[in-house]
């Protein structure tokens, strides 16, 4: 049987380099999948803890992860759409409008 | 080794292999699939765990369509190859340790807190059944919420990716 | 009791004459100005002329001195100092010297300073000063006392710098004022110590509970030693003594009106009557008394040395009031209290005649004030010259007038000490007077009868109007007669003045018998030939022709004032305005005061400063700092978890 910690240190391994992804990449594109990443981490972990702990609760919270995560990322897709459009790079270090 | 214990290394392995070639890779387009192998093998850990409905809608879902949006707005873009620009020069010294940090806070957290959970794969299936009931009268709200969520997405999406009326 | 039930009403009416004038005179004719003026005060004279009259009705049936409190106006736990005011004996001496001679001298102001500018102003000022003069008389506590203190000290200031475009007069004016406050600041530390001590700063209260204390010992420094002498201090900066005389010379720069009121006859006597109304805390204090007395008779013979010398006309009557306040205190230091009070009275007699003449002579010379520029002007002003002379015999201590008879009791109260060093001041005190009749035979002389030094072309020399001289006239009347009311036994009078305020300083102490009648005679007798000595020796040195010479050696000193003002301004004042300058303003003010404003201005800019640097634009930073959050939100939630990990190692 596999305990429980080793689900969720991959969890939080996996979710560690959702966050390396998240500060190294430059394509907006490939960032998003990062943050896709990490809800996934995120997922396992729940799955993890409802069955550790015999109650489905972590699985329905999965559910509205997984939803939620799709909604984000249609409309968060379609941002992407526009900026690239507007800026002609994909490259989220050229969106710099904001410096001061 | 039990076959579960060496199918949760070979998992997890694809999973960690699949979420670094995320960051190694230059094209987006690779790092997708990298990504759809992530899931892919967390989908079988679930399986392994026996949350068989969560596996299915993970795959589904995640893999059948949220990545293929991803992959047609790759194509839709011309995205090419990544620019190595390296304006932020915060992100190129603290990046890497604070992830590790991170991960290392949560790691510990985790190891010291959980000693107490019973083991996760104990061959129990997560009945779907008992799962829908849940889903149905306790989490009846949300549910309805998330339903009106993907709407105001839906509308949201197709707004944001209209071309512009000239 | 009409007025002594509306006792206010004497001050107040200056005080409205004052507030009028100031606000409404400016556009006011002369007379106009004249009629507030002087209306004003004449009716403070006649209210205050009644209120004495029914005071002394009311002491013969009640035996107690007038007190009336009038309202609250400090009241804080247990202390309270109201408004009141009090008549006894010793005020109704002061009140009629401060409300006659000022109605007089009012009275010549409207001539002496009919071509000056700013005359309502002046008027202004000389009835405020006459409210706040009237404060401190009344007053019946300590604290009211204080008001009109300060406020005397205020209008001195104000009226020595009345011709406030001269910087001299305004230097003047600052000087008397800040000395004065030093003085100002013992006297509060007196108070202070007064109202820990008795919980009252009341009169009544504080001499009742001071009258059962037993009396210190000589040269022990007791509570009330140390109170008396702390207010001492004041009274030596409001009535110029040594070491705070310095500002009275100076306030010469005021117009001559002002120098006769406030600095001959009344503010510079306030010293003399604080001493004279806390007599029962100094006789409790033999120590206090002895400095007193010390400092007087050294003020006396001092301030007479440098007045020997002088050549303003104003100069030596000026360095004359320092040298007679010292007597005044000589009088109050050994115990003879109705006979400084006594030389109070006279002083203000004659010297106001004599400022007021002094002025006629001015006025008379177009404004010349150097002595050495006039002479021969006997047969010219004649009806100034006379009331000059009668004020200098005066002073001068020849009987029958005023003069002689105060002075004599000041010299026999201090001669008949138990203390030995009682015939040391005697002794003292006698030179002086042989010196005070020397220079004021000698202004006689160099003003009046020696040769002509001045060009008849251009000073036309004319007597003054009648509104000038009539107060002349009668000053020279009262200083004729003033003394007559306290002439000693022998002389085949009663002695009526120390009986009037016996009832305040208490029945006069005899000296035994017949010994103490001869030793009066012999006192007087010798008194009498230090003044003729005085005369003869300035008879003989300034012979008609006399010519002025330059100034060498003893004659030098004296006449800088033995460098005392450049003393005080290496010694005190260039040292407090270094430290002022470099260390309160530009260490600690600009320094560290500014500083730490400006420096947390600064601060709040370096912040922000250095913080916009987060605000880069570029995501990936931001990303970053969402990365610190996140572990820095799971560190404080996971704490528990956390904690002993750290310190235990990893596994």
């Amino acid at each position: 049987m596999v305990p429980t910690s080793y689900y969720l240190v991959l969890s939080a391994i996996l979710f560690g380099l959702g966050v390396l992804a998240f500060v190294f990449k430059r394509n907006i594109i490939t960032i998003f999948m990062s943050i896709e990443l990490m809800l996934n981490a995120v997922n396992l972990a729940f799955v993890a803890f409802s069955q550790a702990l015999h109650k489905s609760d972590g699985e329905v919270f999965v559910l509205f992860v997984i939803v939620v995560a799709a909604a984000e990322a249609a409309v968060g897709l379609g941002i992407i759409i526009l900026t690239a459009r507007n800026r002609r790079s994909l490259n989220v270090e050229r969106v710099d409008l904001l410096k001061l | 080794m039990s076959f579960v214990l060496f199918m949760f290394f070979v998992l997890a392995g694809l999973a960690v292999f699949g979420a670094v070639a995320l960051i190694l890779q230059s094209h987006p387009i690779h790092s997708a699939l990298s990504l759809i192998l992530v899931m892919l093998s967390l989908a079988g850990l679930y399986l392994l765990m026996g949350a068989e409905f969560v596996a299915a809608v993970q795959i589904i879902v995640y893999g059948g369509a949220v990545m293929v949006l991803f992959v047609f707005v790759i194509m839709l873009l011309n995205a090419g190859e990544e620019e190595r620009t390296n304006f932020s020069k915060l992100a190129s010294f603290a990046g890497v340790p604070l992830a590790l940090a991170l991960a290392g806070v949560i790691a510990v957290a985790i190891a010291r807190g959980s000693g107490h959970l019973a083991s996760a794969t104990s061959g129990e299936l997560t009945s779907t059944k008992e799962l829908s009931k849940l889903l149905f009268s306790e989490f009846v709200y949300p549910f309805e919420l998330t339903s009106f969520l993907i709407l105001v997405a839906i509308i949201g999406a197709i707004v944001l990716a209209q071309r512009e009326r000239s | 009791m009409p007025i002594l039930e509306y006792l206010w009403i004497i001050p107040l009416l200056p005080l409205l004459g004052s507030a009028i004038n100031g606000l409404f005179g400016s556009t006011w004719s002369k007379g106009a100005v004249n009629a507030v003026a002087l209306g004003s005060t004449g009716l403070s004279f006649l209210c205050a002329i009644e209120a004495v009259r029914e005071f002394l009705d009311y002491y013969a049936q009640n035996h107690q001195p007038y007190v009336k409190q009038f309202f609250d106006w400090i009241v804080a736990g247990k202390f309270r100092a109201g408004f009141d005011l009090q008549l006894d004996h010793l005020t109704v001496v002061m009140l009629l010297v401060v409300t006659g001679v000022g109605f007089l001298i009012h009275i010549y102001s409207t001539g002496y300073m009919a071509h000056e500018g700013g005359y309502y102003r002046f008027f202004s000022y000389l009835n405020l000063f006459m409210f706040f003069m009237l404060i401190l008389v009344l007053a019946a506590n300590f604290v009211l006392l204080f008001v009109g203190w300060e406020g005397v000290g205020l209008c001195s200031y104000l009226l020595i710098g009345f011709y406030f475009l001269r910087k001299s007069a305004s230097d003047a004016g600052k000087k008397a004022f800040i000395v004065n406050r030093i003085g100002d600041f013992g006297f509060m530390l007196g108070m202070f110590l007064l109202f820990r001590t008795f919980g009252s700063l009341d009169f009544q209260t504080v001499f009742a509970q001071a009258a059962k204390w037993q009396p210190e010992a000589m040269g022990q420094f007791g509570t009330i030693t140390i109170a008396c002498l702390l207010l001492f201090v004041g009274a030596t900066g409001k009535s110029a003594q040594i070491p705070l005389y310095v500002w009275l010379p100076d306030a010469m720069e005021g117009p001559t009106p002002v120098s006769a009121l406030i600095h001959a006859a009344t503010m510079v006597t306030a010293g003399v009557y604080v001493v004279a109304r806390s007599h029962v805390l100094f006789t409790h204090a033999p120590t206090a008394m002895y400095v007193v007395a010390i400092i007087g008779c050294a003020t006396a013979f001092f301030a007479a040395t440098i007045g020997l010398v002088q050549s303003d006309i104003k100069k030596v009557l000026a360095y004359s009031t320092v040298s007679q306040l010292g007597y005044m205190f000589l009088g109050c230091g050994v115990g003879a209290f109705s006979a400084g009070i006594f030389h109070l009275m006279t002083h203000a007699f004659f010297k106001a005649l004599l400022f007021l003449s002094a002025g006629s002579v001015i006025h008379a010379m177009g404004g010349e004030q150097d002595m050495w520029h006039m002479g021969g002007l006997s047969k010219k002003i004649k009806i100034t010259f006379l009331c000059m002379l009668t004020g200098t015999v005066a002073i001068a201590g020849i009987p029958p007038l005023a003069g002689f008879f105060s002075k004599d009791a000041i010299l026999f109260g201090a001669f008949t000490q138990s203390d030995p060093a009682g015939k040391v001041l005697y002794g003292v005190g006698l030179v002086a007077a042989i010196f005070t009749s020397f220079y004021m035979f000698r202004l006689i002389y160099l003003t009046f009868f020696t040769s002509q030094r001045y060009d008849e072309h251009h000073v036309h020399v004319h007597e003054s109007p009648l509104n000038m001289t009539v107060p002349l006239m009668i000053l020279a009347v009262l200083s004729i007669v003033g003394g007559w009311v306290a002439a000693p036994a022998f002389w085949g009078g009663t002695d009526h003045f120390t009986e009037f305020l016996s009832p305040v300083f208490g029945a006069p102490v005899e000296v035994a018998g017949e010994a103490g009648h001869s030793l009066e005679l012999i006192l007087s007798g010798v008194a009498v030939l230090a003044a003729i000595v005085g005369w003869v020796v300035a008879w003989r040195m300034y012979r008609p022709q006399i010519e002025r010479r330059t100034s060498t050696g003893l004659h030098k000193i004296l006449y800088n004032k033995y460098y005392v003002d450049e003393l005080y301004l290496g010694a005190i004042v260039r040292p407090l305005v270094w430290l002022s300058t470099n260390i309160f303003w530009k260490v600690v003010d600009a320094g560290m005061i500014d500083g730490t404003v400006n420096g947390v201005a600064h601060g709040a800019q370096a912040v922000g400063d250095t913080v916009r640097h987060t605000q880069s634009g570029n995501t990936r930073s931001y990303a970053v700092w969402v990365i610190v959050g996140a572990i820095v939100v799971f560190a404080i939630v996971f704490w528990p978890v956390l904690h002993p990990a750290l310190f235990g190692g990893l596994r």
